[in-house]
């Protein structure tokens, strides 16, 4: 409903502050700032870790912290990226064919008898070509990143069933073997969440808080608009697509090293879970709208979940109906208020026509 | 985004010149789709006779049938610049019910298997279309929720229990096996099916709302045009077909677990762009989708018919899948760019 009566506008300061929406640069009142998605999320963690507790007596261990962390560790790491990726508008459906091509590549050259570091070497340039074959495909041909993705999901997968048709036997070497399965020394902290901690402070502190990851915003928001800018969209693109894959492979070094074997079916489906954590944070499907905080915190509160629902002993199908529950939930609940005033509007309004 | 559209017959189209139609048929994605299907068969066939044979023909068109009817459904809804990644989910678990229901009831009617089958999936499709419109939620977010809530329903209802061949009646399981002159009985279901959805999709005032909405949402919407219930309706069409499948599911595979219909979503959406259809919406036929996963099994099919490896075949699938993409930008690129230059020589037009 359109107001159409003028009233004369309170004074104001001589410069008013601009508006973007989406983007929040104005200063709101205290407790409207406190209603986000992130303060949801906290709330909810709290939750989890409630209901995980009282299941079991064991939860506040810090075994139960360490095999959250492990079961999560190469998700969490493959959300930064697709989180970025988001943010401008795009999406990345073939992260976990990339964990299982990179884990496929490093596996066959470790069983064919490279030395291990060559072999991660290599593990870590195929991420970066595959991620460069999506990006050239959606910034430079202007593809969907959508049917891509889908694309190249199937093709980096069936490159691994090509080239390492059963998992690998051979048994990684021994010093690094146990950084997949055991904690950092002295700490309960798996090395995949020691690595996603790193990569998730470097990656707040460039959304956030430098020139070319507030331009990701931008871009997500209105790319012609960014263009003229002076952002180069183009360019960005392309980046966010190989950074992406250089991380799933880095993911893929990590996940064959906890299975102690690589195989090409590794992580196989897991894309869409990564994808549901990245949502579940709160980060836009349509881009411009995100925070890192947020995904950090859907990590927590997934890994936490699927903790508790295991030491409770809850089927996998329940915890794929929580999935289901929390991602949509994470769409519905912000725009209950805007559904619920249309509704309003809708019997306040004598129909007009029949 | 392509031409390939096929707008509806007006009164002037019955007045284009017959060579322009003739044109027009063959740049179609549906004629460059099955020429690449009778390519692929004849190549496959040279190199190993058996491929022709009728038994494998049959196979290869029970094969892509569960796909292309889903591709139907998938159509509808990626026209209106939606996707429906949920039926691999809805195609599990009406499998599972309509198989228990035979179980359960060994002497229900067939007729009642499909029904409950399309029911249940119309069901899901509502509730989809339902959130999508009435919140205004994308729908990759509400369908990715589905595809997990919908295969948690499945797997609670299934709890390791496999229905097997004995529990489906011999009458229901005909359909699956039977051919008529020598062509699968599912398989006509399947064609009767797109045959229809082609000719309302390209006839219907109402389906072809979809396209506009696709095309253009805000425009469409100040065309008068009820877009919340044309996709809704859209996302109906789509479960239901999903619940159809998993019906035929039955009737082809006669064993249900809870595995079935992982998976489908990509080969869907996958066969659909393959099709010819925009991801983000405004064009494509049902035809080309359908005519898609009949190439995609020709393919995987030739490749273990020509002893090569069976691991090929997604890579295969893939890079056909980033080719056809690519090649439908750089189409829509010089069409773009004749129009451009068609409108600069002759203004007036």
């Amino acid at each position: 409903m359109s107001e159409t009566v003028v009233r004369p506008e309170p004074a104001r300061a001589q410069e008013p502050t601009p508006s973007y929406t989406g983007v929040d640069t104005t200063s709101k009142a205290w407790w409207k700032a406190g209603i986000r998605w992130e303060s949801a999320l906290v709330v909810l963690l709290l939750l989890t870790l409630v209901v995980g507790s009282t299941g079991s007596e064991n939860f506040f261990t810090g075994t139960t912290f360490f095999f959250a962390g492990l079961n999560i560790g190469e998700i969490a790491i493959m959300a930064l990226p697709l989180l970025m990726i988001v943010l401008i508008g795009e999406i990345d459906l073939s992260v976990a064919a990339m964990l299982a091509l990179s884990g496929a590549v490093m596996g066959v050259l470790w069983q064919a008898g490279t030395p291990f570091g060559v072999a991660v070497a290599a593990a870590l340039l195929t991420g970066l070509v595959g991620g460069a074959l999506n990006g050239y495909l959606v910034a430079y041909l202007g593809l969907p990143s959508i049917a891509v993705t889908i694309g190249s999901l199937t093709l980096f997968r069936g490159i691994a069933q090509i080239i390492l048709p059963n998992p690998t036997t051979t048994p990684f070497p021994s010093e690094v073997a146990t950084l997949g399965v055991l904690p950092i020394p002295g700490t309960q902290v798996p090395y995949s969440l020691a690595v996603f901690t790193v990569l998730a402070v470097a990656t707040a502190a460039f959304v956030h808080a430098t020139p070319s990851g507030r331009s990701l915003y931008a871009i997500g928001l209105q790319p012609e608009a960014a263009e003229f800018a002076g952002i180069r969209v183009t360019r960005v693109r392309f980046g966010l697509f190989v950074l992406s894959g250089l991380l799933c492979s880095l993911a893929g070094v990590l996940f064959a090293l906890k299975n102690s074997s690589a195989s090409y079916s590794a992580g196989f489906g897991l894309e869409l879970t990564v994808v549901a954590v990245v949502l579940f944070g709160g980060v836009s499907i349509f881009g411009g709208r995100g925070t890192v905080l947020g995904v950090v915190l859907s990590v927590a509160i997934v890994a936490v979940l699927q903790q508790a629902l295991t030491q409770q002993q809850v089927q996998a199908e329940v915890q794929n109906i929580v999935t289901g529950f929390l991602l949509l939930i994470s769409v519905l609940v912000p725009n209950t208020p805007a559904v619920w005033r249309r509704l309003r509007d809708r019997v306040r309004t004598p129909p007009t026509r029949t | 985004m392509t031409t390939s559209t096929s707008a509806p017959r007006s009164a002037a189209s019955s007045r284009t010149p017959l060579k322009q139609r003739v044109g027009g048929v063959l740049r179609a994605r549906e004629t460059g789709i099955a020429v690449l299907i009778v390519v692929v068969f004849v190549a496959a066939t040279a190199k190993n006779e058996a491929f022709a044979s009728a038994n494998s023909v049959q196979q290869l068109l029970l094969g892509a049938s569960l796909i292309a009817l889903l591709a139907v459904g998938q159509t509808m809804v990626i026209v209106t610049r939606n996707v429906d990644l949920s039926v691999g989910s809805v195609v599990g678990i009406t499998a599972y019910v309509v198989g228990m229901s035979f179980r359960d009831n060994p002497d229900m009617p067939v007729f009642l298997g499909f029904l409950i089958g399309i029911g249940l999936g119309a069901v899901f499709g509502a509730i989809t279309g339902m959130v999508v419109t009435v919140f205004r939620v994308p729908s990759l977010v509400v369908t990715l929720a589905g595809l997990y809530l919908i295969r948690g329903l499945d797997g609670l209802l299934v709890d390791g229990v496999i229905i097997n061949p004995q529990s489906i009646p011999r009458e229901f399981q005909r359909i699956g096996y039977e051919t008529v002159l020598g062509i699968p009985v599912l398989f006509l279901l399947v064609l009767a099916v797109v045959v229809i959805a082609a000719y309302v999709m390209r006839s219907f005032r109402s389906a072809r709302d979809l396209y506009a909405i696709g095309s253009n949402p805000a425009a469409a919407e100040l065309a008068g045009i009820p877009s919340e219930k044309r996709v809704f309706t859209a996302f109906l069409v789509s479960g239901a077909l999903a619940g159809l499948t998993g019906a035929l599911f039955v009737a082809l595979y006669a064993q249900v677990d809870v595995t079935a219909g992982r998976g489908y979503e990509f080969l869907v959406v996958a066969a659909v762009v393959v099709g010819g259809v925009a991801i983000f919406g405004g064009s494509g036929t049902v035809v080309g989708a359908a005519l898609a996963a009949l190439l995609l099994n020709t393919i995987d099919q030739a490749l273990v018919a020509s002893r090569v490896s069976g691991f090929w075949t997604d890579a295969i699938a893939g890079a056909l899948l980033l080719g056809a993409i690519a090649f439908d930008r750089s189409l829509s690129l010089r069409i773009a760019r004749r129009l451009r230059s068609q409108e600069g020589a002759h203004r007036d037009v």
